[in-house]
């Protein structure tokens, strides 16, 4: 059995921001937009990072059916010219729009210039969802240290350093919602992935730390936990228990980050699943091979 | 120069705003920690083609320190305490220490600053700039009159030291500058010699206006800090009424516990209310509170037990309890809205005392015949400073807080617009650190031409580019003075 945080990719080197063919758009406009809550009708400004593919790609594609303007980052610019295409009749329809900028979150440095740049081109900030992640496999008995720390940059560092700017931005502005998606996987130590499991353990605290952190200000932040997504990198797994597909996700997603949801499971059910995995002792659930 | 001072500024990208929480825009802030990184923002912002707005911890109401065309240098990173004399009170501070460090560096050797703000929160070049005043202003003038030297760095690359001895056109001109010649980087200041870490307090509840006025004017040779609180919604027949807080310092002997009062913990003010209710969460009880019918209550009450504090006579209160009224809920001003533009504006206008008591009293009718009754009225006695373009006079000033949200935002400042015509016409002036409702031209009306003049040739001096601008600047003087 193994969890996906967003998705599961094989690493290979340099480590990459998750990438998936683009499905067609496939979600309908809302005739009266939802919005974030406590917030101005025209707050519709948001960030994806990691929107190359799978949730990433569907929470763009519903945010621009929804009248946002969303600027998409991905490491790969060809997928994401893909997924602005594929959103530019929905953004026209419904006065959205989709910027696009190649990026890798590993290049920390150019955060802070891509990120005034960003806020600039949208004329302000109200949602930001940290979706890039990467989980390569691991072999029972692999235990392979460059890797790891890369995945630790991705999952991790990269995390941090998106968060931190746009926490200080919505801090200063007291509202906004930041979404970072980070898997059920961190919810216990399991043998299959340590490390990938480490990073989003590390992300739900870190998550938690500036919600508590920020809440005062009016800034909420949402811990978002998936299960399986059905996207092309599910397809080869032999168990995905409680699939769902990225629409469902990005749905769940926005409904959460809509309702100032702390912690959502997506889907669901694996709220419940984790409680039990959670509550197993120990001395059995190192003999479990989940 | 050090490897640590040859980096680049720390930088932000953030929503910057005033203190009321109504103006702002997102803007790049740089976050220098030395005079070499203030000089290398200058140059950053020089070679990017954008104006640069001074900022110390925002704590001006209006646009003082906002820029919506461009950076913002906010000196908070820099601020050691550089050096402090506990034998003459002198303290040595970098731009960006505060009021709070000050005294809690100063007040354990037995010295408190002598001008201090409502709030501890201004940095100390923020509070030169504004020339800020406490309510002692009748009796030792505004902070520029404790402050020995300043060392200013101009955007032409030039850093001098200012004082009445040396460049004392920059000293007077700097100190009240509202940020346009040259971020302070350095500020000497004297502080003054307690024997106590409390003050006495007595509180006078009055009638109406004149005799508030009256009973602070025959107290001033008395008492070391004098200021009125206004219940702004009394009617005809007492009109002004409202309750005076005097306070004095205690002499040598008075305080026997005074070692233990000097002490930063005792003048620590308690985030809770009687020990239960956390103070961090009283903002949002006064948000119920925040429309006319809930602040005419809570005015009406604070008149009922001021008179019950007048009954009580003389208590001793800390230092910090007594100056610091602003900081004593935490976030207060968030119970006017923190979102959308809701919040709240200061018209604080000085009057010179001939004509105080009839303006202040037409302000309060015109106020309430316009249905914009301010929730909280502060009367302090002031007067005249050196600085070229200092507010204060030898008058009086009334601090009025309106709630301004979208709606009303326009006949708002419309009716700030008149008032500020009835003060000016009076000989009053206007206080650029709450200032928002100031129009093109209103300020060369009340601030002396030859000053205005001077003060320009020298900002072509020493800012060749016109590099510091604010809002506030362009808003107020435009080609006047950029």
């Amino acid at each position: 059995m193994c969890f996906a945080g967003v998705e599961p990719i094989i690493l290979r080197d340099p480590p990459t921001i998750m990438s998936a063919p683009i499905p067609p758009a496939s979600v309908s406009p809302v005739p009266t937009p939802p919005r974030l809550r406590g917030v101005p009708a025209d707050a519709r400004r948001g960030i994806v990072i990691g929107a190359s593919s799978g949730i990433g790609a569907a929470l763009v594609r519903q945010l621009a059916s929804e009248g946002y303007r969303v600027a998409a980052l991905a490491r790969r610019a060809e997928q994401l010219d893909e997924l602005a295409t594929a959103c530019a009749d929905d953004a026209a329809r419904t006065g959205g729009r989709v910027i696009t900028r190649p990026h890798d979150v590993l290049d920390t440095a150019e955060i802070p210039a891509l990120f005034e740049e960003l806020v600039r081109e949208l004329g302000g900030l109200d949602l930001v969802i940290f979706a890039a992640g990467i989980m390569p496999t691991r072999g029972p008995e692999e235990y392979d240290t460059e890797s790891d720390l890369a995945m630790i940059q991705v999952n991790l560092a990269g995390c941090i350093a998106w968060c931190n700017p746009v926490a200080n931005y919505f801090r200063t502005q007291r509202r906004g919602t930041l979404v970072g998606i980070s898997s059920v996987a961190g919810d216990r130590g399991r043998k299959a992935n340590p490390v990938y499991g480490t990073t989003k353990a590390g992300m739900n605290h870190y998550l938690e730390a500036l919600r508590n952190r920020l809440g005062e200000s009016g800034v909420h932040v949402c811990t978002i936990k998936p299960g399986f997504i059905d996207t092309a990198m599910t397809k080869d797994l032999e168990s995905t228990p409680f699939m769902i597909s990225a629409e469902k996700a990005a749905a769940s997603i926005l409904s959460a980050a809509r309702g100032r949801v702390n912690t959502r499971y997506v889907a669901r059910i694996w709220f419940w699943v984790m409680t039990v995995i959670r509550c197993i002792p120990s001395f059995i659930f190192r003999k479990l091979n989940i | 120069m050090s490897a640590t001072e040859q980096t680049a500024p720390r930088r932000d990208y953030e929503w910057v705003e005033g203190w009321g929480m109504t103006v702002g825009s997102q803007a790049r802030v740089l976050r220098p920690t030395t005079v070499d990184q203030v000089a290398q923002s200058f140059e950053l912002a020089r070679e990017a083609g954008v104006s640069l707005a001074l900022r110390g911890s925002g704590c001006s109401y209006g646009d003082a320190s906002t820029n919506a065309d461009g950076w913002v240098l906010d000196l908070t990173r820099m601020n050691r305490i550089l050096s402090f004399d506990a034998e003459t009170g002198v303290a040595d501070l970098e731009g960006g220490a505060t009021i709070g460090q000050l005294w809690k560096r100063s007040l354990p050797h037995g010295w408190w600053p002598k001008v201090v703000s409502g709030t501890m929160f201004p940095t100390i070049a923020g509070a030169a700039s504004m020339n800020i005043h406490g309510k002692n202003n009748y009796r030792v003038g505004t902070i520029g009159d404790c402050i020995r030297s300043i060392d200013v760095l101009a955007p032409n690359g030039e850093l001098r030291t200012a004082s009445r001895d040396a460049n004392a056109d920059l000293f007077h001109a700097a100190i009240g500058g509202f940020g346009m010649l040259g971020a302070i980087t350095r500020v000497e200041l004297e502080t003054k010699r307690v024997h106590s870490g409390e003050v006495e307090v007595t509180g006078v509840s009055c009638h109406d206006l004149a005799e508030m006025m009256g009973r602070i004017d025959a107290r001033t040779a008395d008492c070391d800090y004098l200021v009125g609180w206004v219940d702004c919604f009394a009617g005809e027949d007492d009109l002004g009424r409202g309750l005076i807080h005097e306070a004095r310092y205690l002499e040598p002997g008075e305080d026997p516990d005074a070692e233990r009062t000097l002490r930063v913990a005792h003048q620590e003010l308690p985030d809770r209310i009687m020990g239960l209710f956390p103070k961090s969460q009283v903002w949002r009880i006064l948000r119920l509170l925040n429309h006319d019918a809930g602040m005419r209550l809570l005015n009406t009450v604070k008149q009922a037990t001021g008179r019950l504090e007048g009954m009580r006579g003389p208590y001793r209160q800390s230092h910090a309890a007594f100056n610091f009224l602003l900081d004593f809920v935490p976030d207060w001003k968030w119970a006017y809205g923190r979102h959308d533009r809701h919040g709240l504006i200061q018209f604080q206008s000085f009057v010179p005392k001939e004509h105080a008591l009839e303006v202040f009293q037409t302000i309060l009718r015109r106020c309430q015949a316009a249905g914009f009754v301010s929730y909280l009225g502060v009367l302090k006695r002031h007067r005249p400073d050196p600085f070229w373009l200092t507010h204060s006079v030898d008058g009086w000033s009334l601090a009025l807080d309106f709630k301004i949200t979208p709606e009303n935002r326009e006949a708002l400042l419309a009716h700030c617009a008149m008032l500020t015509k009835l003060v000016i016409e009076a000989g009053g002036k206007h206080y650029f650190a709450k200032d928002l409702s100031l129009r093109p031209g209103d300020a060369e009306r009340f601030l002396p031409a030859d000053r205005l003049d001077a003060f320009a040739v020298l900002k072509r001096e020493l800012d060749p580019d016109n590099l510091l601008q604010t809002d506030l600047a362009r808003r107020v003087f435009g080609d006047r003075l950029l």
